[in-house]
């Protein structure tokens, strides 16, 4: 069910388009996700009890083994300043990439019975997705806030780095939730492999373990070029304590930096190319 | 002002294709592997080359049997499929129902659900929530809006998105079967609301295979069969000839009433004249209310038939029916009927017709449920009953009243119609 304005100066009328991800109007497009995202987010304290409390359980039990594991068992964790914040906010960051993309992946074909039956721009479905897992990060970053004070952490300038941080990861997952949703159109095994993808990005990022474990500078450099790897350890330097290698150390160099930088754009691009291309016959394929 | 200027909405030559695979799931592993292989699939034309336009304020009707394409062409008019080829334009606000409710959710309450539902039809999130109070004023469902969907009974639910829908305020709706939900009640009150929208000028496009709903408000329909388009026109006729394909024959045989727009049949026999006869025998124009009074039709058969259906309706001038009678259920099975062989059928009855100007219909049909027609002439005799009953009723049926008062145990008066 859909409805549109004409453009009354055209002499047929307005030619009726088929399904695109835009659709040619912004603002459709921003109340729709956002509408999908709220009232996904709503459903999810409706009728439970704890309500907001389950928004931050997930991340705070997996924080809760990794901590035990790394500061009680395995010790990287023990002489690190603020380890367990540290370690928090990469859980935080990692649960909002993993949810915006493996729940977008499914996201078109979750949606179907709306995308068969109105039209409208298409890339609200995975963006909605995203938005959603934002919320959730919004939470649990008030979270890591909480504990960064009550660790005795200060409130710095530099935390004004923050929105931009978000950003470019909202930049990142938006990018691969738009591919990934396409995708599975067309291809059910996105899935597993995404799940896959995911597990690799969780060890392969200093999540658990600071940087500075790697002591290989190539290895090292290689592991930063991952753009959730370089967005984490930024937010580490710039949020939660200076002592935390910024991104450019890590990576050996500011011009380096380009490369994860240039992998979200890239991300972004093919994603939201891709689904452009695939969005006038997603009704059709599902 | 030529008649393009003047549409709500131009359809030109649309055509749209669905491809259909072989093999359903391809994995991307799969995909890997063999990067050339193409899945095999077939094409269906689900709509094939349709052209039309609806004038603002025509509510048109689109039928066609199941998979005859046109949910598809509704579907590529709102924009839900892209086309093939082909253009489509449309002048105003428009508005698509596919489905009642759509965005609905069972956990929400039905405050909630009406905005989303409303930003879904098109709505700004602020439009919807201005029109929340009339919805569900609409929808008298006013002290139900703080309760979950999910609480409520399809009945409430079926108000609910109607409410929605009908406060959308479209120019031009798309809608379809939405009339096949719903109880009585609402579907009266469905009608009474399309009966506003008339008024106000709206443009309709209604897909359904409800022919009377069709008959009653469209003003004209389109017939597609296999995504091409049989019929445009008058309902009426259109609705003759959707009944005609519901019961052809596979083989396609050319109509013999193709350029006469009341004939249908296959045309294995033909009815070759028709007329009413008095009391006396004589064929008559014109018969007194309270005789005898016959029907005949001469038949000649121009292939051998095994078992034909004989028959005729009588209708008035407000097309009900007031008399059908046929060799159905009398004499269901009459034999061969050998090619060149002519026959005449009579059916006598007593004239007990109101009044009024009747029209006959005869028919021939193949054996079976009387509708696989040979030969059907749509409203071929006219005939004039006169009479001077004044009666309402279809027809003036004899009948003896008797009045009893309580006390004197017997019947005091007795009265014959």
């Amino acid at each position: 069910m859909t409805t549109t304005d004409a453009a009354p100066d055209e002499p047929l009328g307005r030619l009726i388009r088929g399904p695109s991800a835009v659709g040619g109007d912004w603002r459709r497009l921003v109340h729709l996700t956002r509408l999908l995202a709220v009232t996904d987010f709503r459903l999810r304290f409706f009728g439970s009890v704890l309500g907001y409390l389950w928004q931050v359980v997930h991340p705070l039990l997996l924080f809760g083994v990794l901590y035990v594991v790394f500061t009680q068992v395995v010790r990287i964790g023990s002489d690190v300043p603020f380890y367990g914040v540290a370690l928090l906010s990469g859980i935080v960051l990692f649960v909002f990439l993993s949810e915006a993309t493996s729940q977008a992946v499914q996201s078109l074909v979750d949606r179907e019975p709306i995308v068969r039956k109105i039209q409208f721009p298409r890339l609200a479905v995975p963006l909605s997705v995203v938005l959603t897992a934002l919320f959730r990060l919004s939470l649990n970053l008030l979270v890591v806030f909480a504990f960064l004070l009550a660790a005795g952490g200060d409130a710095r300038v530099s935390w004004l780095e923050l929105p931009v941080l978000i950003a470019l990861l909202t930049t990142l997952a938006g990018g691969l939730a738009a591919l990934l949703s396409a995708l599975y159109v067309h291809f059910r095994d996105v899935k597993p492999i995404w799940d896959v993808v995911l597990q690799v990005i969780f060890y392969g990022s200093p999540i658990f373990y600071p940087i500075d474990v790697i002591t290989n500078d190539t290895a090292r450099e290689l592991l930063m070029l991952n753009p959730f790897a370089a967005i984490l350890q930024q937010f580490r330097h710039a949020v939660i304590d200076p002592s935390n290698p910024s991104a450019a150390e890590a990576i050996g160099g500011d011009a380096r930096l380009l490369v994860p930088l240039g992998l979200i754009a890239a991300a972004a691009v093919v994603g939201f190319r891709y689904f452009a291309r695939k969005a006038p016959r997603i009704a059709e394929e599902l | 002002m030529n008649e393009a200027d003047a549409s709500a909405i131009l359809v030109q030559g649309v055509s749209k294709r669905f491809r259909i695979p072989g093999e359903r799931v391809m994995t991307l592993k799969e995909r890997a592997l063999h990067p050339l292989r193409r899945l095999p699939w077939q094409d269906l034309t689900a709509v094939d080359d349709v052209s039309f336009s609806v004038p603002a304020g025509e509510f048109f009707a689109v039928v066609g049997r199941n998979g005859s394409g046109k949910s598809t062409l509704l579907k590529c008019l709102a924009g839900i499929y892209a086309v093939d080829s082909g253009q489509m334009f449309v002048r105003g606000r428009m508005s698509t129902f596919i489905e009642l409710g759509v965005g609905f959710n069972m956990e929400l309450p039905a405050r909630e659900n009406v905005i989303i539902n409303g930003t879904m039809l098109g709505l700004s999130p602020r439009e919807a929530r201005r029109r929340l109070d009339q919805v569900l004023e609409f929808a008298e469902l006013e002290q139900f809006a703080d309760l979950r969907l999910k609480n409520y009974s399809s009945g409430m639910l079926v108000r609910l998105a109607f409410a929605v829908m009908i406060q959308v305020d479209a120019d031009v709706l798309l809608i379809d079967e939405v009339l096949a939900v719903g109880d009585a009640a609402f579907q009266q009150k469905c009608y009474d609301e399309f009966a506003r929208l008339r008024r106000e000028g709206r443009t309709m496009v209604l897909v359904t295979h409800d022919m009377g709903a069709v008959e009653r408000f469209c003003d004209r329909a389109l017939l597609l069969e296999q995504g091409s388009t049989v019929a445009v026109g008058d309902p009426h006729a259109v609705g003759l000839r959707y009944m005609e394909l519901n019961f052809a024959r596979e083989d396609g045989r050319p109509q013999t009433g193709a350029e006469e727009a009341d004939r249908l049949g296959d045309g294995r026999a033909e009815i070759l004249e028709a007329w009413f006869e008095d009391d006396e025998g004589q064929p008559a124009t014109a018969l007194p209310s309270g005789r005898r009074c016959s029907f005949a039709a001469r038949v000649r058969f121009r292939e051998d038939v095994e078992d034909p259906i004989l028959g005729f309706a009588v209708q008035n001038g407000e097309q009900q029916t007031a008399l059908a009678a046929s060799t159905l259920a009398a004499m269901p099975s009459l034999g061969w009927f050998r090619a060149g062989e002519e026959v005449t059928f009579r059916i006598a009855f007593e004239n007990v017709f109101r009044p009024d100007r009747y029209y006959a219909t005869p028919a021939v049909a193949h054996a079976g449920t009387g509708f696989a027609w040979i030969d059907r002439r749509e409203r071929l005799v006219e005939v004039v009953v006169t009479g001077a009953s004044r009666t309402d009723a279809i027809v003036d049926l004899p009948y003896r009243m008797t009045l009893e008062r309580a006390g004197t145990g017997h019947a005091q008066t007795e009265v014959a119609g």
